[in-house]
């Protein structure tokens, strides 16, 4: 359908959500109904579930496709790897969805879509229709890309834990069972991946336990990037005031290969890297789902969108969110942008199936808060703005900025941001 | 006609106008106001250790909001947020917060 028959469709719908608004509250989101199928419960995908269940005040039917039995939120994952937080802390459950938002849940796993009957088929068995379908499955790994990785043990040996849960319980048993004076060695892909700052915030929060526990031991961080690639000055300043000696930071690193039998990185002009602890961060790409579909469509890594909708640019009735999006210029690859695509989304979708024009200025902001101690934080934030001429999300100029220093009491707002945005998205 | 469904009915026309008459819609302040949501919790309802916004008054938000842009008001992260919207925008959000149940 293009916007003129759009609007046509809108205007002769305006009369049925008249109707719906006059019986409702004063919010305009009645409509028609319809079925919605979400696949993936994270950040992006259980606030669209969320959403479209509250704007469409229960009218359109929404299915949450998530295969694990709780949330486990990476933003403050790596507080679990410093010893300061445990699994429990960054565990919400999805009752709240079903509860007090109707959002049926369904454990398991999408094993394909067909785009033309507007069906997705589980990997238990049975199928579901949708008039509208949400991808939000977040990364897969490009493990091609490192062929030790892909023998037998390697990746139960070596962790990426870049997806929190039983990775991050492993990393740290390792970390806990290395002997003091070993060396934990992390490597860095390429931008973009998940989380800018999070391989940064990662060698303090280790660095910190180091010190702590072990402090003859050294955190090595191997980056293919030319620089620290978010917070720079605020990460190396952590690093030479908190960390001397401790943590080594080693820029133009592109690791091509590792040898899990003998703990060795491989770089494509470095020399190797032998440690006691390996934390390999693959390169990354939109997750399975998305890929399998063939809607990593940009560089066979990301998806592109249309940023009103979030729907697939090539694509009808498909919309993905979060981290397997084509990122627009210098829109980080965050939870908080994930939760910030889901109301989006959930807008654009209740618009579409009520018969209504999707709004046409969409504006995101992003928080990003990094723990360089275990109480200490820096932040990161911006604000992004739909550029009709350039069909994209632009930072507005002026705004967004970085901490002037690494303070408690960001902090105290880093674990209200976490409990508000668990909260926002799944309660 | 009663207010209600005169204000509904320039919502419906509004969400069907063509972009050439940018008016802002009930729905698109909405969007905008659940970007804040993240920090300040569903609909402003927040959770322990971040102002709740549901409720408070709309005259009073949009001075604070337009502080924090011109960089009066002292704050970590919203001075820097604050800018990335108009001073319209602003108002339209504290709008929408002022009304939401606390």
């Amino acid at each position: 359908m293009d916007r003129r028959q759009f609007i046509r469709a809108g205007s002769a719908a305006s009369a049925v959500s008249v109707l719906g608004i006059t019986a409702g509250c004063a919010s305009v989101g009645g409509g028609a109904g319809g079925k919605v199928v979400v696949v993936g419960g994270g950040y992006g995908g259980a606030t669209a579930a969320k959403y479209i269940r509250m704007w469409s005040e229960g009218k359109i039917e929404v299915t949450l496709v998530e295969p694990n039995a709780t949330f486990i939120s990476c933003p403050i994952s790596n507080l679990v790897l410093g010893g300061t937080k445990t699994m429990a802390d960054i565990t919400t459950p999805y009752d709240n969805l079903k509860a007090r938002h109707g959002v049926r849940i369904v454990a398991d796993r999408v094993s394909g879509i067909d785009m033309d009957k507007r069906q997705v088929s589980l990997a238990g068995g049975g199928t579901l229709p949708y008039d509208r379908l949400i991808l939000s499955p977040g990364v897969d790994f490009m493990w091609e890309s490192l062929p030790g990785m892909n023998k037998p043990g390697a990746q139960e040996k070596i962790m990426h834990a870049w997806k929190a849960g039983p990775q991050t319980v492993t990393l740290r048993q390792q970390l806990e069972a290395m002997p003091d004076g070993g060396v934990f060695a992390m490597a860095i892909p390429l931008a973009p991946y998940r989380c800018p700052p999070g391989p940064y915030e990662r060698a303090c929060q280790v660095a910190s336990y180091f010190q702590k526990a072990k402090p003859k031991s050294k955190v090595l961080v191997l980056d293919a990037n030319d620089d620290v690639t978010s917070k720079g000055p605020l990460f190396k300043k952590a690093w030479a005031d908190r960390y001397k000696g401790v943590i080594e930071y080693m820029p133009k690193h592109r690791l091509v290969d590792v040898d899990a039998v003998t703990n060795t990185l491989k770089f494509d002009f470095n020399d190797d890297v032998k440690a006691t602890v390996l934390n390999v961060i693959p390169p990354m790409r939109a997750g399975d789902v998305v890929a399998k579909a063939g809607l990593a469509t940009a560089n066979n890594r990301w998806s592109e969108v249309d940023w009103i909708t979030m729907e697939h640019a090539k694509a009808k009735g498909v919309h993905i969110l979060g981290d397997s999006t084509l990122s627009a210029p210098q829109m980080p690859k965050s939870g908080h942008m994930a939760n910030q695509h889901g109301k989006v989304a959930a807008a654009a979708v209740v618009a579409m199936l009520s018969g209504r024009a999707p709004d046409q200025l969409p504006i995101y902001n992003n928080t990003c808060y990094s723990f360089v101690s275990a109480t200490d934080v820096v932040h990161v934030a911006s604000v992004h703005r739909y550029e009709a001429d350039k069909k994209t999300m632009v930072p507005v100029q002026g705004s967004g900025g970085v901490s002037g220093a690494a303070s408690e009491i960001e902090g105290r707002f880093a674990m209200a941001w976490a409990r508000n945005i668990w909260a926002d998205s799944l309660a | 006609m009663n207010r209600a469904l005169a204000l509904a009915l320039t919502a419906a026309l509004a969400s069907a106008a063509p972009l050439s008459q940018a008016q802002t819609s009930p729905t698109q302040v909405k969007s905008w106001a659940a970007g804040c949501a993240s920090c300040h919790g569903t609909n402003g309802q927040a959770q322990p250790g971040m102002p709740p916004l549901a409720g408070k008054n709309a005259a009073d938000m949009t001075d604070k909001l337009l502080a924090y842009k011109s960089g009066a008001a002292p704050s970590t992260i919203m001075t820097q947020l604050a800018k990335g919207y108009t001073d319209d925008q602003l108002k339209a959000i504290a709008g929408y917060f002022a009304v939401q149940k606390k």
